[in-house]
C-alpha cells in the first residue's frame, strides 16, 4: 500500500469536485473492498475522499417504488421491513452476501462497485488484463471454476461478484448519479456495467467525479413475489457459484410478468429476457420453468473448469422459480 | 510407580472434570500475549518481498529505492544476508538444524517456488516496511515451472523413504498381489486430495531480540520452543543456552508451527543486521507459502476379500508432489496397514518434484488421507458383500497390530462402534443407498473408523511446592490453544492435593524444563506424565525429610511405608499417624521444595522401563505394545442432488483415548478435529495454477473453512479406558484422531444418500452435480 491523503467530504459537491481534480483519488464508503484492493497494491490511490458524512441515506418506499440512499449499509437495507416485504429478492440477496460484520460496514453504492474475486486479478504477481491492460488473461487457461460463462471475451472472463446487483438488475433498478457540477442523471443499472470486450479495466459508465447517490427500484407485483437463491461452496460467507434472482406476477394460474437474472455466471449481472418472455403467459409449473431455464444458457461459453455452471445455472433458476411460487 | 494414578475420582479432584480454561480470562480480556505482541523498546518491523515467479533466476536486484524510503533500516537480500554457520541447503545442514525444508531463501539467486522471499525489508514501522518492500526492484530470468506430479513433464520417482526419511516407503507383509489376484472380491479405487493449508488463526511470527552478542531472545509462534531453540542454535552456531525462545500463547498450529521455517532465522539475521529487535509477522497470503501445506496426492487402494468380506489383501500406492529438495510425503500407508486384520499388505510411494515449497505435517499427517482411502474402500466392500458398514469392520477387526505383530496396549474400537451407533440412531438407517428422502434432500448416513498412534516422546517437568500451600509447576511445553495450561494445572493440583487456584502452571519458555514439541498428539500424555511424576518426586523428597525428622510422627518409618493423600503424609498401615506437608516444611524451615521428573512414552504404570534402550528407528514400537487411540465417527448428510450441495446434518464421534484429562477441553478438541475433517471433505482446497505454479486463492475468502452454518450440533463421547502401558498418566492424546476418518465418514454418508461414490476431495457442488449427470 502506498501513502495517501485522506479527506472527509462535507457535501456531495465537495466530494465530486475533489474526485474530478485528482485522477488517482477514490471515494471511500465502507472501505471493505477498497482497503483490500489497496493493501494488495491492485490500486494505488493518492487521495481517499470519505463520503460517509454525506446525507446519502434513507430507505423509502412509495407508490412508485423504493429509494435507497447510496450510503445505507447492506445490513440495514437487508433487514428493512419494507424491503423484506415488498422487495424480498433485494433483502435476500443482501443477507446472503459476505458476513454480518462486512454487511454492517459496507454501503450499497460500494457494493455495486466491488471488484471481481478472480484470483489472478487479486494477486499482482499474475498478469491480468483488468488490472494491467494488455498483460494477458491467465484465467482463460487456468483456474476458471469461479468465473463467468456469459458476456466473456478473450480478454477477460471475470464474474461480477455482487449479489445485490443481480437482484437489482432483475427488478430494473436505476442509479442516481451526481456530477461535479451538481447535476444528476439516472441510469438503469443494467446499462451501467460494461462488458469486458477488449477493455476489461473499464467496468462501468461512471464519468469523472461522478458519485452514486441513490438507487431506485420501481414497484411491481413481480417485485413483491421475488426471491434470491444462491448456491455456494459453503453454507454461508462465500461468493456465489451460481445465483438466481427471480420475480413473478402470477394471476389466475398464469404468469403475467417475470423477471429473471443470474449471478456468478456473468461478467456483468446477467438478466435473461428470453427466459422472462418464455415464462409470460404460461402456468407456473416446474416443467414450464425448466423449458424456460434452458433458454438462459443458450449463449453460454464455458471454460474448462466452469462447465458445470451451464447445468447449475438452469437448476438454480428452476429452483428459485419453484420456491417463489 | 506400579499402580494407576488414582486421585481422579476423589471428591474435590480436578482431573477429568470439565473445568473452564485457567487462561480464559487473560485471552478474552486481551492480556494474553501472543508471539507478535511483545512491545520491545526500539522494536522494528520486517516485511518480505516475494517472488512473483515460481522458477528462474534473479538477474538483478536493486534495493536503492526501498532503502531511500523514510524509516527503512535495512534491505536484506541474498547479497548481504549476515552469514550463517549452517543452512539447510545441504543434507547435513538440514539434518543438524532439523529443518523441514532443504532450502533457505535469501541464500542464492535461484527461484524455486512462487512467493519465495527475495528480500527482507526492515523499517521503524510496519507501514514503512510494507511499502518499502514493494519498492525492491528485482529482475528475473524466468523458466517454465512444474506445478504438480500429474503434469506430463513431471518425473515420478521412488523415494525409498518418506516423511523426510522418517518412514519406510515400502512395506510388505505376505504376498498381497497373489492374494489379490485370487480374491473372490477385488476392489480398486483411486482417491484424490488437493493441497490443503493449515491456516491457523494466528499467522506465523518471529520477534528476534539480540540482548547482547551472545544473548538472543526469540518470541516465536511455534509448537515447540525447544525445537526452535536448537534449530536457531545450529544455524547461528551459538550454544543453545544463549538462545531463549518464548511462546506463551499460540493461536493454533495444526502442524505448520511444528518445525522452524525460513522466516524465523531470517528475522534473527535481520535483527543482527540492524542491531535492534525485529518483528516479522507473515501475512495471511504468505501463510500459504511459508510454513508448509498438505501435499496434493493420489492414492490407489486395492482391496481383496473373500465372498463374505474378510480381507485377504491390501495394496496401497500413493503419488504426490514434493519440493525441489525434499522427499516429503505423508505416510498414508501406516493406517491402511493398521486398521484391519488383513493377512497381506503392501505399500509404496512415488513422488515428483515441482516448483512448490516443501509440504509438512498437517493434523493427522498420513492418517487423515490414508483413512479416507481405506475407510471409503471398506464401505464399498460392505455394500459389495451386502452387510452393514459396521459389520464389515467387525468381520475384519484386528485383535492385534497385524503390521508389527504386537498386542494393543488397549483398544476400545468395538465399544466406539456400539456406542456411536446407539447415540447416532444407526439402526434407523435404511441399508439401501439413495433410498432415504427428506423433501428435496437425499439423506445419507455414513461412518468410519479412526485411529492415531501414541508417538514416542519424553519430557521433563518441575514442581515447586511452597510451605504456605501453593505451587508453581513448569514445563517448556506449548498450549496450542487447546487447553494445556488448564489440564496441567488440574493434574498438578490433584497430584499435590492443592486447590486449583493455588497452583500455577507455566509453559512456553526454553528456560523451563524441556518438554516435547506439541505435535503428533504427544503433549497431553507426555507433559501430564512428567508433571504427575515431578509432583511424586516432591512427595518422595518430603517423605525422606519426614522420616529423619525427630519431631515428625513419621520419624524412623521406612519411606516405602509412607503414603501421601491430599497433601498429608501418613503411614500406610496406620493412616492416623502422619502430618500435613505444611507442618513438616515449616518445622524444617523449608520455604519450598522442588521435584523434577521425566514423563515418557511407553513408560506406563505397569511397564515402567519398557521404553528404555529402544531402537531409535523403531521408536513407536518400543513399548512391547502397539499403542494407539481408536474411535468411530458417524455422519448424516443432506444432499441436494439438483444443486449439488451437501450439508452435514448430524455428527457423532466416540473415542477411546486413554484417560481424558478435562471433559470440556477434550470435547472441544474432538469437535475441532471433526470440523477440520469436514472442511477437508467438503470445501477446503488450495488451488495452484497449472501454468504459473502459483496459488490463486491464497486468502480466507477463497480458501473456505467451515463456518457455523456448515456444522450441526455435534455429539462427542469418550469410552473409559485404562491403559497401563503408554505413560504414567495413561493419556493417549486426542489432537489428531478427531480428524482421522472424518472425510471418509462424510463421503460414505454421501454415497449412502445418493448412490454416488465421490473420491476426489473436496466434495464441492460441481462434483456432486457432475456425478449426478454422468449416471
Ligand atoms: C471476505 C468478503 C466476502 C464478501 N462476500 C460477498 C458476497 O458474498 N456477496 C457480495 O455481493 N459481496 C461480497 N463482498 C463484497 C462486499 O459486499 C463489498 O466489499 C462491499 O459491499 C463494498 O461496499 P463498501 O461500502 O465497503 O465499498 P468501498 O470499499 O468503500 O468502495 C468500493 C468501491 O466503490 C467506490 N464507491 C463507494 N461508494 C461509492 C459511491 N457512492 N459512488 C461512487 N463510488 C463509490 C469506491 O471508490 C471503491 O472503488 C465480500 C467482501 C469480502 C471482503
Ligand atoms: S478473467 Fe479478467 S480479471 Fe481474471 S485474469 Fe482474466 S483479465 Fe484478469
Amino acid at each position: 500500500m502506498n501513502n495517501f491523503a485522506y479527506t472527509q467530504a462535507a457535501s456531495t459537491k465537495e466530494a465530486t469536485t475533489a474526485k474530478e481534480a485528482d485522477k488517482q483519488a477514490a471515494f471511500i464508503g465502507g472501505g471493505t473492498t477498497l482497503l483490500d484492493i489497496m493493501k494488495s497494491n491492485i490500486e494505488q490511490h493518492t487521495l481517499l475522499i470519505d463520503i460517509n458524512k454525506l446525507a446519502l441515506l434513507g430507505i423509502t418506499n412509495a407508490a412508485e417504488g423504493l429509494r435507497i440512499g447510496a450510503l445505507e449499509r447492506m445490513s440495514d437495507v437487508g433487514e428493512h421491513p419494507q424491503v423484506v416485504q415488498n422487495y424480498p429478492v433485494i433483502s435476500q440477496a443482501l443477507l446472503a452476501s459476505a458476513s454480518p460484520q462486512l454487511r454492517n460496514m459496507a454501503s450499497m453504492g460500494g457494493n455495486l462497485l466491488q471488484k471481481t474475486r478472480c484470483g489472478y486479478y487479486r494477486d499482482t504477481a499474475f498478469p491480468c488484463n483488468k488490472r494491467v491492460p494488455g498483460s494477458g488473461c491467465p484465467a482463460q487457461q487456468g483456474d476458471n471454476r469461479n468465473l463467468a460463462i456469459f458476456g466473456t471475451s478473450p480478454s477477460c472472463i471475470a464474474t461480477n461478484a455482487s449479489d445485490l446487483a443481480v437482484a437489482l438488475v432483475a427488478l430494473e433498478a436505476k442509479l442516481t448519479l451526481e456530477n461535479p457540477k451538481g447535476a444528476t442523471r439516472t441510469v438503469p443499472l443494467a446499462d451501467f456495467y460494461k462488458l469486458p470486450g477488449s477493455t476489461p479495466h473499464l467496468e462501468n459508465h461512471l464519468l469523472p467525479g461522478e458519485l452514486i447517490t441513490a438507487i431506485t427500484v420501481p414497484a411491481a407485483a413481480h417485485a413483491r413475489k421475488s426471491h434470491y437463491l444462491k448456491v455456494r461452496d459453503r453454507a454461508s460467507y462465500a461468493y456465489a457459484l451460481v445465483s438466481a434472482a427471480v420475480g413473478l406476477d402470477v394471476q389466475g394460474g398464469t404468469i403475467r410478468s417475470a423477471r429473471v437474472a443470474l449471478g456468478g455466471v456473468g461478467t456483468v449481472p446477467w438478466r435473461v429476457p428470453a427466459v422472462e418472455k418464455a415464462l409470460v403467459g404460461k402456468a407456473p409449473t416446474e416443467d414450464n420453468f425448466r423449458a424456460a431455464a434452458a433458454l438462459a444458457v443458450r449463449d453460454a461459453q464455458p471454460r474448462e473448469h466452469n462447465k458445470f455452471k451451464v447445468e447449475l445455472a438452469q437448476r438454480t433458476l428452476v429452483r428459485a422459480l419453484v420456491e417463489v411460487i | 510407580m506400579d499402580t494407576e494414578p488414582q486421585f481422579f475420582d476423589q471428591p474435590g479432584g480436578y482431573v477429568g472434570k470439565p473445568l473452564v480454561r485457567v487462561e480464559g480470562r487473560e485471552k478474552v480480556t486481551g492480556k494474553a500475549k501472543y508471539a507478535a505482541e511483545f512491545a520491545l523498546p526500539g522494536l522494528t518491523y520486517g516485511v518480505f518481498t516475494t517472488s512473483p515467479i515460481a522458477k528462474g533466476k534473479i538477474t538483478r536486484i536493486d534495493t536503492s529505492a526501498a532503502a531511500r524510503e523514510p524509516g527503512v533500516l535495512a534491505v536484506l537480500t541474498h547479497q548481504n544476508l549476515p552469514k550463517l554457520a549452517k543452512t539447510p541447503n545441504d543434507p547435513q545442514g538440514k539434518k543438524d538444524i532439523g529443518a523441514p525444508m532443504g532450502f533457505l531463501p535469501l541464500t542464492g539467486d535461484e527461484i524455486f517456488y512462487a512467493a519465495q522471499p527475495v528480500a527482507l525489508v526492515v523499517a521503524d514501522t510496519l507501514e514503512h516496511a510494507t511499502h518499502a518492500a514493494t519498492l525492491v526492484q528485482v529482475s528475473y530470468q524466468k523458466s517454465e515451472p512444474l506445478a504438480n506430479f500429474k503434469q506430463p513433464k513431471a518425473e515420478l520417482f521412488d523415494p525409498e523413504k518418506v516423511q523426510d526419511g522418517k518412514q519406510k516407503g515400502h512395506t510388505r507383509r505376505g504376498e498381497p498381489q497373489a492374494a489379490f489376484a485370487s480374491a473372490p472380491i477385488q476392489l480398486t479405487a483411486t482417491y484424490n486430495h488437493p493441497v490443503y493449508n493449515h491456516n491457523p488463526m494466528e499467522p506465523g511470527s518471529t520477534t528476534a531480540h539480540w540482548e547482547a552478542p551472545d544473548r538472543l531472545t526469540i518470541y516465536e509462534s511455534t509448537q515447540g520452543v525447544t525445537r526452535t531453540q536448537s534449530a536457531v542454535a545450529a544455524m547461528t552456531g551459538m550454544p543453545r543456552e544463549q538462545i531463549r525462545v518464548i511462546t506463551k500463547y499460540l493461536g493454533g498450529g495444526f502442524g505448520c508451527k511444528g518445525a522452524t521455517w525460513p522466516h524465523t532465522i531470517l528475522t534473527v539475521q535481520a535483527a543482527k543486521a540492524v542491531g535492534r529487535p525485529v518483528k516479522l509477522m507473515l501475512t495471511r497470503e504468505q501463510m500459504f507459502t511459508s510454513m508448509g501445506h498438505r501435499e496434493d496426492q493420489e492414492q490407489v487402494m486395492q482391496l481383496g476379500a473373500t465372498a463374505d468380506g474378510k480381507l485377504t489383501s491390501l495394496v496401497h500406492t500413493k503419488k504426490s508432489t514434493t519440493s525441489p529438495w525434499d522427499n516429503y510425503a505423508e505416510p498414508n500407508s501406516k493406517i491402511v496397514d493398521l486398521l484391519y486384520a488383513s493377512p497381506t499388505f503392501e505399500s509404496s510411494y512415488e513422488l515428483a518434484r515441482a516448483n512448490v515449497m516443501t509440504s509438512t505435517f498437517m493434523r493427522a499427517p498420513g492418517e487423515a488421507p490414508g483413512s479416507f482411502a481405506i475407510e471409503c474402500s471398506m464401505d464399498d466392500l460392505a455394500y459389495r458383500v451386502g452387510v452393514d458398514p459396521i459389520e464389515i469392520r467387525l468381520r475384519n477387526y484386528a485383535d492385534h497390530d497385524y503390521g508389527t505383530g504386537q498386542p494393543w496396549s488397549s483398544k476400545s474400537l468395538k465399544q466406539c462402534y456400539a456406542r456411536g451407533a446407539e447415540l447416532f440412531g444407526w439402526n434407523k438407517r435404511n441399508p439401501k443407498p439413495g433410498a432415504t428422502r427428506d423433501g428435496r434432500y437425499l439423506v445419507g448416513m455414513g461412518m468410519a473408523s479412526a485411529s492415531y498412534p501414541v508417538h514416542n516422546s519424553s519430557g521433563t517437568a518441575r514442581a515447586r511446592l511452597y510451605a504456605d500451600g501453593h505451587a508453581v509447576v513448569q514445563a517448556g511445553a506449548t498450549d496450542l490453544g487447546t487447553g494445556t495450561y488448564t489440564v496441567m494445572t488440574q493434574v498438578a493440583a490433584d497430584s499435590l492435593g492443592l486447590p486449583i487456584e493455588k497452583v500455577r502452571f507455566e509453559l512456553g519458555d526454553t528456560l523451563l524444563p524441556t518438554a516435547p514439541n506439541s505435535g503428533g498428539s504427544v503433549a497431553a500424555g507426555t507433559v501430564s506424565s512428567s508433571v504427575y511424576l515431578a509432583c511424586q518426586d516432591v512427595w518422595q523428597k518430603l517423605i525422606k525429610a519426614a522420616v529423619i525428622d525427630r519431631k515428625s510422627p513419621l520419624y524412623r518409618a521406612k519411606p516405602e511405608d509412607v503414603a501421601v493423600e491430599k497433601g498429608r503424609l501418613f503411614l500406610k498401615k496406620d493412616p492416623k499417624k502422619g502430618e500435613a506437608f505444611g507442618e513438616l516444611m515449616k518445622r524444617g524451615e523449608m520455604t519450598d521444595i522442588e521435584g523434577m521428573a521425566q514423563g515418557k512414552y511407553g513408560s506406563g504404570y505397569e511397564d515402567t522401563a519398557a521404553a528404555k534402550n529402544a531402537d531409535p528407528t523403531q521408536k513407536d514400537q518400543a513399548g512391547h505394545h502397539s499403542m494407539h487411540s481408536f474411535g468411530a465417527h458417524f455422519c448424516e448428510v443432506r444432499v441436494d442432488m439438483d444443486l449439488g450441495t451437501i450439508r452435514v446434518s448430524k455428527w457423532v464421534s466416540v473415542i477411546g483415548a486413554g484417560r481424558i484429562l478435562n471433559a470440556q477441553t477434550a470435547r472441544s478438541q474432538i469437535i475441532g478435529g471433526a470440523i477440520f475433517g469436514i472442511g477437508s471433505a467438503l470445501m477446503e482446497e488450495t488451488i495452484r495454477d497449472q501454468n504459473f505454479s502459483r496459488y490463486t486463492n491464497a486468502d480466507l475468502a477463497g480458501y473456505h473453512v467451515p463456518v457455523n452454518a456448515d456444522i450441526p450440533d455435534m455429539t462427542v463421547e469418550f469410552v473409559e479406558e485404562h491403559d497401563p502401558h503408554i505413560n504414567a498418566m495413561g493419556v493417549k492424546g486426542i489432537g489428531e484422531i478427531a480428524m482421522v476418518g472424518v472425510a471418509a465418514a462424510v463421503a460414505n454418508a454421501v454415497y449412502h444418500a445418493t448412490g454416488k461414490r465421490l473420491r476426489d476431495l473436496p466434495l464441492t457442488p460441481d462434483k456432486v452435480l457432475m456425478a449426478g449427470l454422468n449416471s
